[in-house]
């Protein structure tokens, strides 16, 4: 089997989020750089398949990105991914970055493709669905667990207070989240030489449409200061809840 | 022209959340001047799908057809498009959970229409449609543009509340067509706890972090809960150790929740647990540390142990109850 990957390229999640030009860009001075996290958890997940003899045969990211993404690029392939391509381009909205990967995936098929439920910059929850529509092909989301055996695949996803047992022939685009694996790889010395070796490809856009932009971006106002109560009168709490806030 | 509302159904139940779209819908449909059309795809009897009129639903369509009881993402944007196409809908709503996501970003390839997700209030304005949404893991405010004539827009859950707007709701079964699409996902089995409330639907949280020390303490937790009414959450560490099952974690990487009330134990606020309970309209924290960065997002806050503060906390709600 065939496996690829998306991975978003995204602050880390730590970072102190500025904007500049009148509000209308992200201050990218000074930001940390990561894979977005489920991404890094999927990519684990079909790694330890493939160490278990699973039938994985490559293990492919792809990113839609400037040259500047591929130090997170080259991680992916320290922790063990094959092979990476990044698609040139600095997207606007989800659609265009799926309409992209969707091109690409086209003209070099794959069994499995699969997406994070959200990258932590955008918060679109919406490339996974979009690349899966526009490669006509079926979508299983909120996916919490993946097995590959005997050539077969099953899958559990989230629903409201539970979990949904799947089984689903291949191509199919999987949306993953957490669960999937529990912590992500960490590149070894070893991963981080060879990935150096390892190839990185890089495709020329194809042309894409937007549906949407931004108009600019504000920051949440400013939370009023926490009433502090003495910890000796957790009455006193009870009673704000109760009278002040009305909530209980 | 309509606005176009797809809400689940639970066991052939609405709930709040489908109240809340539609509450929502009608509320756009008013900017707009037109209607609201609600599509239920299952088994949902008659009296049920005329509650949906409540909240300012005119018209109901609904799929009674046994094929689609499970969830196929291809089926179900089939079926939704078509609909689309018959209440010449230029504005879908969709709920911003795990369903929502999975349907909405296919129906805005099929309808080429421009897709707003876990948006929080209404347009801002409707020509250019413009609207909120929170971005970088809610640390800040993004305005979207929507450049298609059809638009979508996934609302984000408990972010509108429940509106009453009692319209005469015309009740109509709807027959899609799939003969060109069938199921590929094959369900095998299902594994859900019924009778428990959801996190997501909760009004009240009460969520323990690290700071609770083990899993032996939550019994407080537990017992504060079910006095309140409230479900139970916790922080990542807790669910990574297993001291709590996975679904309870709330967070950038976890559940999403913006409930009205979320009492923090023991937590210290990390800005990833913030990215998932920063919409939460109160927030009260315990936490003995007077620096920790929950005590920022917090509106009411006790520096204290938890182990002592939490049974006063449920001795002073018994009392209060009782009052
Ligand atoms: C990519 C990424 C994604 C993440 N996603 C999430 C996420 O979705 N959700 C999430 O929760 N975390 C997430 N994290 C982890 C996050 O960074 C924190 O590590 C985590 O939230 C800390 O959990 P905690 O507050 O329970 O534990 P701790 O940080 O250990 O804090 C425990 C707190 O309890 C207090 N305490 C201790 N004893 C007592 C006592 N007796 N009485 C009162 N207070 C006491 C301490 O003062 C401290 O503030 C993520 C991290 C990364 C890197
Ligand atoms: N620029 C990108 N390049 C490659 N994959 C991406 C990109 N942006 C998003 N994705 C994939 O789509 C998922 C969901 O992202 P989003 O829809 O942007 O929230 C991510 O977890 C990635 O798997």
């Amino acid at each position: 089997m065939k496996i690829l990957i998306c991975i978003s390229n995204v602050p880390d999640t730590t970072t102190k989020i500025k904007f500049v030009n009148n509000n209308t860009t992200f201050d990218k001075s000074g930001v940390q750089w990561i894979i977005n996290p489920w991404d890094e958890l999927a990519l684990t997940r079909v790694l330890d398949l493939k160490d278990a003899q699973a039938g994985i045969e490559s293990v492919t990211v792809m990113n839609v990105g400037l040259a500047d993404a591929e130090p997170t690029i080259r991680k992916a392939l320290a922790i063990g991914a094959d092979k990476a391509i990044r698609i040139n381009a600095d997207p606007v909205d989800s659609f265009q970055v799926a309409s992209l990967l969707a091109d690409a995936i086209k003209k070099d098929p794959y069994d499995i493709v699969l997406c994070g439920i959200e990258s932590c910059d955008y918060n679109g929850a919406s490339v996974g669905g979009m690349l899966a529509e526009l490669l006509d092909m079926p979508s299983v989301s909120a996916i919490s667990f993946l097995n590959i055996a005997g050539g077969k695949v099953e899958l559990k996803r989230e629903i409201d207070g539970g979990q949904e047992s799947i089984e689903i022939a291949t191509p199919f685009v999987g949306i993953v989240q957490k669960g999937i694996a529990k912590d992500p790889r960490i590149p070894n010395m070893r991963g981080i030489m060879m990935a150096k070796t390892k190839p990185l490809q890089v495709l020329e856009p194809s042309a894409a449409n937007t549906l949407t932009s931004v108009g600019s971006f504000d920051l949440p106002k400013a939370k009023a200061a926490c009433k502090k109560i003495d910890p000796d009168n957790v009455k006193e709490l009870v009673r704000l809840l109760h009278y002040e806030a009305k909530l209980i | 022209m309509s606005v176009l509302v797809y809400t689940e159904n639970w066991d052939g139940k609405f709930k709040k959340l489908s109240f809340e779209l539609v509450s929502y819908a009608h509320e756009i449909a008013k900017m707009l001047n037109t209607q609201t059309v609600v599509l239920s795809i299952g088994n949902v009897a008659h009296d049920e799908l005329q509650k949906l009129g409540t909240y300012g639903a005119s018209t109901v369509m609904s799929v009674d057809n046994d094929c689609c009881k499970n969830l196929d993402n291809q089926v179900y944007s089939h079926i939704i498009t078509q609909a689309a196409s018959k209440a010449d809908a230029n504005i879908i709503i969709l709920a911003h959970n795990n369903i929502g996501k999975a349907l909405a970003p296919r129906l805005s390839v099929r309808l080429k229409a421009g897709l707003a997700t876990g948006v929080l209030s209404l347009p801002q304005s409707i020509e250019p449609f413009t609207i909120t949404r929170k971005v970088f893991t809610s640390k800040a405010i993004a305005n979207i543009i929507i450049n298609t004539p059809v638009k979508i827009v996934t609302l984000l859950q408990n972010s509108f509340g429940i509106h009453e707007n009692q319209a005469a709701v015309q009740i109509e079964t709807f027959n899609p067509d799939l003969s060109a699409v069938t199921a590929k996902t094959v369900i095998k089995e299902v594994n859900k706890v019924t009778g428990k409330l959801l996190l997501t639907d909760a009004e009240i949280v009460v969520s323990g972090g690290r700071g609770m020390k083990g899993p032996e303490n939550w019994g407080g937790i537990e017992e504060l809960a079910a006095l309140l009414g409230a479900a139970t959450a916790c922080s990542r560490p807790v669910s990574d150790e297993g001291w709590r099952p996975h679904s309870e974690h709330t967070g950038q990487t976890g559940k999403i929740i913006a409930p009205d009330l979320y009492i923090a134990l023991g937590i210290s606020g990390a800005i990833q647990h913030l990215g998932g309970v920063s919409g939460s309209k109160c927030i009260v924290a315990v936490n003995k540390d007077p620096d920790a960065p929950i005590f920022e997002a917090a509106d009411y806050g006790i520096v204290g142990d938890v182990m002592k503060v939490l049974p006063e906390f449920i001795a002073a709600v018994k009392e209060i109850k009782q009052s």
